[in-house]
């Protein structure tokens, strides 16, 4: 399960060129590691990818932080 | 009219970055045109090309050094190439607004031919294979031309005129008079203005194939492919890179002191209303550009002493502007050299006007005119006409006209003075 957590955390540093440090899991994209709106749509495509899920744009809009993508993939994903 | 002087340059061209370090290899008669690298080329006609070097040596281009890593997935090759020569330019300018109303005086101008053709091949690829959920977000705001200087803008906060120009290979020189007459009509007192094209790809150099535009013969000495006026020259050599200047209003400018590289005195456009890319026979387009360049800037024609020609190394073109600027300039050509740039960089395309107006301006401030090189056996229409072959020449240039021509029967002629 931590290896869910560890992946969603390397693209999140990857594609939003932050301190590793800084993505903790309470983190939020937008108010604290300085995405915008087009930063979320591609973390999100890049979720889709790394884990092989699709995740609806309904779903899609409330995932808001690190956290929330963990669960989402951990709830959705394929069995890990 | 309130009068356009220019105090700042940027150059990314094949021959590296840096407007000085350009100048030093342009004059040395050094050649930024090498076998083409970074996508295949076997099936492609031309396998030529002016590229911006890579790497980490002297004018070597680094991305990293001007856009976070994070943010060149956002930015096509041409918005890059357009931020490091805005970059330059500005820096070398000295030019930092520090009130809200300075900032809003400050505009940005900088065009493009094509556009973010690259990242355009791309997703129209991840679109066919993939499916339209796996589009990157960032692909149009990637492609888009107005957004080389909406990055400029949002980085350097310049909240004045925030426009693009798109004349295919007048937009350089588009951008920068038109951008001039922004400041005489007082839109704003600082405009960054330019060219930018990163379309060196294979379905940009594909394209042009197509068209049977570019030079074939030369695959194997890419040095050599670039020859305006030759009798050899068989097609243009497709190049990449940007040209940006900084153009500030005189009083301005000498109020804070600003070294003042030379003053805009000229713009001619016009257009041929004859094919939409063969320049029209008679060459009617690219003489009223140049008269009306002239006439703007209160000059006649023995007061140019350097003429930097759009001389794309094509045999139809090469011949017709040739034949233009002979009809305009009659016996002053005796006195006057014209040599075309193309052949160190290849053609820029969208980015020919501006960072051929940088050499412009710079043979007015160094006394030398850069030549053309490869020509070797100069079309027997060029006898009588000084077209610096193959070795620069020392020579005092009072003023300088640059010419750009484009697809679509568009037409721009600049005039640059040296300022006293």
């Amino acid at each position: 399960m931590s290896d869910i957590a560890e992946r969603v955390k390397k693209i999140v540093v990857d594609h939003l060129g932050v301190e590793e440090s800084k993505v903790v899991e309470a983190a939020s994209f937008i108010d604290d590691l300085g995405a915008d709106s087009l930063d979320t749509v591609e973390l999100v495509m890049a979720f889709e990818e790394e884990f092989g899920v699709e995740i609806p744009d309904d779903a899609a809009e409330k995932i808001l932080s690190v956290k929330d993508a963990i669960d989402f993939i951990k709830a959705n994903g394929p069995a890990a | 009219m309130r009068r356009v002087v220019v105090t700042g340059l940027g150059l990314a061209t094949p021959l590296g970055v840096g407007h000085s370090l350009n100048w030093e290899r342009l004059i040395a008669g050094k050649s930024g045109i090498r076998a083409i690298t970074g996508f295949d080329v076997s099936d492609l006609a031309s396998k030529v090309a002016g590229q911006v070097p890579r790497g980490s040596g002297e004018g070597d281009f680094n991305p990293d050094s001007f856009v976070s890593p994070k943010d060149q997935r956002k930015m096509d090759d041409f918005i890059v190439y357009a931020v490091a020569a805005a970059h330059e330019a500005i820096k070398d300018s000295g030019w930092v607004p520090q009130t809200d109303e300075e900032r809003e005086m400050t505009g940005v101008m900088i065009g493009s031919g094509i556009g973010g053709l690259p990242g355009i091949a791309d997703g129209a690829i991840t679109l066919h294979e993939k499916g339209a959920r796996r589009l990157s977000p960032f692909f149009i705001p990637a492609s888009l031309i107005n957004l080389a200087s909406g990055h400029v803008s949002i980085q350097h906060g310049f909240k004045g005129p925030n426009h693009a120009v798109v004349t295919a290979c007048s937009t350089g020189a588009h951008a920068i008079g038109d951008a001039a007459r922004l400041i005489m009509w007082e839109d704003a007192d600082v405009m960054v203005a330019g060219g930018t094209e990163g379309a060196v790809s294979r379905l940009g150099v594909a394209g042009f194939a197509a068209m049977r535009a570019l030079s074939t013969s030369f695959n194997d000495t890419p040095e050599r492919a670039s020859r305006p006026y030759d009798k050899d020259r068989d097609g243009f050599v497709i190049g990449e890179g940007a040209g940006v200047v900084v153009l500030e209003e005189l009083e301005h400018a000498k109020r804070r002191g600003a070294t003042i590289y030379a003053e805009v005195v000229g713009y001619g456009l016009s257009g041929d209303a004859y094919h939409i890319s063969a320049p029209a026979e008679d060459g009617n387009g690219g003489f009223r550009a140049m008269r009306g360049a002239l006439k703007r800037a209160g000059l006649s024609p023995d007061d140019i002493d350097y003429i930097n020609a759009h001389g794309t190394s094509t045999p139809l073109g090469d011949e017709i502007e040739l034949g233009a600027v002979k009809r305009l300039f009659g016996s002053a050509m005796d006195n006057l050299a014209m040599s075309s740039t193309k052949s160190a960089i290849g053609h820029l395309l969208g980015a020919a006007g501006a960072v051929e107006a940088v050499y412009s301006i710079k043979s007015i401030n160094h006394g030398i005119v850069p030549p053309t090189l490869n020509l070797e056996n100069p079309s027997e229409s060029c006898q009588g006409v000084n077209l610096v072959p193959k070795v620069a020449q020392e020579r005092k240039v009072r003023a300088a006209l640059s010419n750009s021509f484009g697809f679509g029967g568009t037409n721009a002629s600049l005039v640059f003075k040296a300022f006293a």
